[in-house]
């Protein structure tokens, strides 16, 4: 049963200096799951976040990604993962073709898929006008989303989203989250992290870091029920404040 | 004012907390000022030489070991032919050979005339040339030494005196001139990306629409390098008198004045060049490809103006360090007072004028 | 490898795509190699010349159209003092004057020589040192001609002896100062555009994010940091190319050697610049901190590269410096390929040299990027 699990993470740990921003935290993420990776913001949760994605190295404890072990096989893990950063990372002085062409080339997609799959993105996302405009000139809403199919272009087996929807419409928010779903669906875990706490109630599973502890790690459901509250926001409230 | 005041703070807050670019801020002058103080020179000393000599007698041999005494040369060949000449120019072993012609010492005898030839590998047209004088000037001191007891009728002899620097120190050329150099860069670019870096960062949005004029927002950057600059100019004046021993004949006062004033300049100019910049990247890249060769070349640094051809002279004009040169020297090592160098001064102080009045205006129009 | 293909189209995008930088890239080193080339000379023109000429004789006033009619000076002013001249000094509107005493002319024929003084100005030491052989020779000329005017012919006269230097310059008969300096400045600015772009260009990605995302993809890093450097390459092999084409044709440098020795080391070079870059900018966190680095590095390898003041004359510890100086073996080695037509044995040495540093440099750059911290 553990062997199946996308994510596996016992006891890890980030330390700096003395400070441990990633406090021996131990979860795991099931295949197709939507992961909602909660917690204020300094909580710990990008710092986790970077250990599992193998940019960062922990200091202690195990992490399996896709199977891969973080300490030692990072590189594999970045084949089989696909990351949207805060910053949503594009780049601006190039065009949303160059965009798709490159980061597909870059995960070693041949001309023909590159082309199929930026074909595909297009229509979906109804970018047919600004395909050849530069990504700086699109609003936020767009340079999101892009992100996001982007991140999904070489059919990654989990994909990591780091506040994903930072700044943005509540209706671009919704669409945003129908692309999740649809990911899920077919197949894609997604691990995201956010604040905005009623995204919270999208996910089949959240977890809620305090202080680089997880306090809490269920469904939304059992966690409105075990706080007694109404809403996701509440939940953490109580947490919060300790 | 006292949101002017806050605004200051807050530049003198960026500064000291990005440690690594403070030390290099500081650190970085000082280091190139012991270095090029110590290793910049162009006097000529132990170049090496190869020798060839198709007499190989007495006199011949006399005047080698003169060359050989000399501290500007030093003997590293001796070849056989000709033809081995072109071969070590090549490699770059020497920069010059004496040929001494078959049977000098018997021609000096004979026909009271003999030569030698000095090959010198020209490719450093100044090197060359002074290597012939050098050479000329050995020769001829040898040639007074065997006609000392002829009389020679009326000679005019000059007796020189070099004024100002009795021992033709290159330090004192340099130094002024590195001073300058380096006070120039560091002030302009530390400014230059002042402004950008507001820009970028989103945060030049919340200025432009902040109660502060134009005008204090410009002076408001520029001041807190004032300071940090001046510590860099202090240190630097400190080194070159006690470490250089450049004398300081003429009033330190002045010359403190005079260095905030070009320190200013430079500062100005560098808020002018991030005024005119859309990133950091251009506007870090104008300051140094575009400040530091023009400032290296045309402020007489290294070479002389008065050699230059007429529109670079011309254009040396708009160089300000052109002109903190000849201040610095002028009061440093000729001792002279304001009375002497108003010109001078009033130019710097009309570009800095200048140069925070386009900026300001530049940043005015962002307002509109 | 298609890999390293996809980075390439990128950065070239970006590059040609940054309107403000590409005049900075292309168009400031150009106009700067020629133009400021004709700045550099260190011939001594010019000279402002003043005199004191209390004696006012034949002698005297000879004296002076000698030096009215050489090239080097220019007569400026006649002084009724030699505080007047001294003062003019102190204002720098003079640089050397001459002080011809009261009754100079009786007294030479008097006691068939006399002194004159002669007052320099020598702040810039090597000047005042050219200035003052001039000054003497034309005054050794001077002599020579009087000497055939006055000289009774007497039965004593004894020939004195001559010994002749005879100069002669090799591969650069008319001391041309623009023959010397357009190589070695065209070095430095090749130098600086590659150090530059490639030392802010990776920070650039750290400060806007798209590096991290560079380092979630499974990119080797090898590959990555080739692709990065490969096009800031041909730039300067470009800017090469340029500024050859703009020596011969504007400043007619000779090129003796051989040209495809040339780029072979300049491509090698160039990856040493390279390495710099990207070396620095693993260990900076901001552009400004990257250029700071660079440019206190740049500074001291000009200064230090033998480009306006010679390597020979520097102390021994500052010559062993200079020994990892880039610069300096690139500057020697255009002015040795084209000016002497020097061949690869004789620029062997200071190749392998730049070689060895060129893997050295690169190799610890690649070792010290990290994809994982």
């Amino acid at each position: 049963m553990k062997d199946k699990n996308v994510i596996q993470v016992e006891d890890l740990s980030k330390l700096f200096g003395d400070f441990a921003a990633v406090n021996n935290i131990s979860f795991h993420v099931k295949p197709g799951e939507i992961f909602g990776f909660l917690g204020a913001n300094g909580a710990g949760k990008t710092t986790a976040m970077k250990m599992l994605i193998g940019i960062s190295s922990p200091t202690s404890g195990k992490a399996t990604v896709a199977g891969f072990d973080v300490y030692k096989e990072a590189e594999s893990i970045k084949k089989n993962i696909g990351y949207m950063s805060q910053k949503f990372a594009l780049y601006d002085d190039l065009t949303v073709k160059e965009n798709i062409t490159f980061f597909g080339g870059i995960y070693g997609l041949s001309k023909k898929q590159i082309e199929q799959k930026r074909c595909e993105l297009v229509e979906e996302l109804g970018l047919q006008e600004v395909t050849n405009s530069l990504v700086a000139s699109l609003p936020l809403g767009w340079k999101q989303k892009l992100a996001f199919s982007v991140s999904l272009l070489h059919e990654p087996k989990i994909v990591f989203l780091d506040e994903p929807t930072g700044g943005v419409d509540p209706i671009t928010r919704r669409q945003f989250w129908e692309m999740i779903y649809k990911a899920a669906h077919n197949g894609t875990t997604i691990f995201v992290t956010t604040h905005y706490m009623d995204e919270a109630e999208y996910c089949d599973r959240v977890s809620i870091m305090v202080n680089g502890k997880i306090e809490a790690l269920d469904t939304p459901k059992k966690l409105k029920e075990h706080y007694k509250t109404d809403t996701m926001n509440d939940v953490f409230l109580k947490l919060a404040r300790g | 004012m006292k949101r002017f005041v806050g605004f200051v703070r807050k530049e003198f807050y960026h500064i000291f907390r990005d440690k690594r670019s403070l030390f290099i801020l500081f650190g970085m002058p000082i280091a190139q000022i012991l270095l090029f103080g110590f290793a910049i020179t162009n006097e000529i000393n132990n170049v090496d030489i190869a020798i060839l000599d198709q007499s190989n007698d007495v006199t011949s041999k006399e005047i080698i070991n003169k060359i050989a005494a000399s501290k500007h040369f030093s003997i590293v060949d001796i070849i056989q032919k000709e033809s081995s000449i072109e071969s070590i120019f090549k490699k770059g072993k020497v920069k010059a050979v004496l040929q001494f012609e078959n049977n000098f010492g018997n021609n000096l005898i004979k026909e009271k005339q003999a030569n030698v030839q000095v090959l010198t590998d020209a490719t450093d047209p100044n090197m060359a040339n002074t290597i012939s004088n050098y050479i000329s000037s050995i020769l001829k001191k040898y040639q007074q030494e065997l006609n000392k007891n002829i009389n020679i009728d009326y000679q005019i002899i000059p007796q020189s005196r070099m004024i100002y620097n009795a021992e033709l120190k290159s330090v004192y050329m340099f130094v002024p001139g590195v001073m300058t150099v380096i006070l120039m860069l560091v002030s302009a670019m530390m400014t230059s990306i002042s402004i950008t870096r507001e820009k970028e960062q989103g945060t030049m949005e919340i200025l432009l629409v902040s109660p502060l004029k134009p005008f204090q927002v410009i002076i408001g950057k520029v001041f807190p390098y004032i300071f940090l600059s001046v510590i860099n100019a202090v240190v630097i004046v400190l080194l070159s008198i006690f470490v250089f021993n450049v004398p300081v004949n003429g009033s330190l006062f002045l010359l403190g004045i005079e260095s905030v004033l070009f320190i200013i300049t430079s500062l100005a100019l560098g808020i002018l060049i991030s005024t005119l910049s859309a990133t950091q990247q251009t506007a870090m890249m104008i300051s140094l490809m575009g400040l530091m060769l023009p400032t290296i070349l045309l402020s007489g640094f290294i070479f002389p103006i008065s050699s230059m051809p007429l529109p670079l002279q011309v254009i040396s004009n708009i160089i300000p360090a052109k002109w903190f040169i000849i201040i610095v020297k002028g009061i440093m090592l000729k001792g002279i007072g304001i009375g002497y160098i108003f010109k001078e001064t009033a130019i710097l102080v009309l570009m800095t004028l200048l140069f925070i009045g386009i900026s300001v205006k530049k940043y005015k129009i962002r307002l509109e | 490898m298609n890999i390293i293909l996809y980075i390439i189209r990128k950065e070239f995008k970006q590059i040609f795509r940054n309107k403000g930088m590409l005049p900075i890239i292309f168009i400031l080193p150009v106009l700067q190699l020629v133009i400021l080339s004709n700045a550099a000379t260190y011939e001594i023109k010019n000279i402002q010349f003043g005199y004191v000429d209390t004696d006012n004789s034949s002698i005297s006033r000879g004296l002076i159209e000698q030096f009215e009619a050489s090239t080097y000076f220019n007569v400026s002013e006649r002084f009724s003092s030699e505080k007047e001249a001294s003062q003019a000094m102190q204002e720098g509107t003079i640089d050397a004057y001459l002080n011809i005493p009261v009754h100079f002319e009786r007294d030479l024929q008097k006691d068939k020589t006399n002194a004159i003084g002669v007052f320099i100005d020598a702040i810039d030491g090597s000047a005042a040192g050219v200035i003052n052989v001039y000054i003497t020779q034309i005054i050794q000329g001077y002599n020579n001609n009087i000497a055939m005017d006055l000289i009774q012919i007497s039965d004593t006269v004894q020939q004195p002896n001559s010994i002749d230097s005879i100069p002669l310059f090799w591969y650069n008969q008319t001391l041309n100062y623009k023959t010397f300096m357009v190589p070695g400045i065209l070095v430095l600015l090749v130098t600086m555009i590659t150090l530059f772009l490639s030392g802010m260009n990776i920070v650039r990605e750290k400060e806007i994010g798209t590096l991290e995302q560079i380092n979630v993809t499974p990119i080797k890093k090898h590959h990555f940091i080739i692709g990065k450097l490969f096009p800031f390459w041909m730039l300067g092999m470009g800017l090469l190319t340029i500024g050859l084409i703009l020596a011969k044709v504007i400043f007619n440098t000779p090129m003796l050697g051989n040209l495809g020795l040339l780029y072979v080391y300049t491509s090698v070079y160039i990856l040493v610049i390279l390495g710099m870059g990207l070396f620095i900018s693993n260990f900076t966190d901001t552009q400004q901190q990257a250029m700071f680095i660079a440019w206190f590095f740049i500074v001291i390898f000009i200064l230090m590269s033998g480009l306006f003041t010679p390597i020979e004359s520097m102390p021994k510890w500052a010559q062993i410096l200079t020994e990892f100086n880039p610069i300096k073996y690139f500057v020697e080695i255009i002015r040795m390929v084209m000016l002497k037509g020097s061949g690869f044995t004789d620029i062997f040495p200071l190749a392998i040299k730049t070689l060895a540093y060129a893997i050295l440099m690169n190799g610890l750059a690649v070792w010290s990027y990290k994809k994982t911290t």
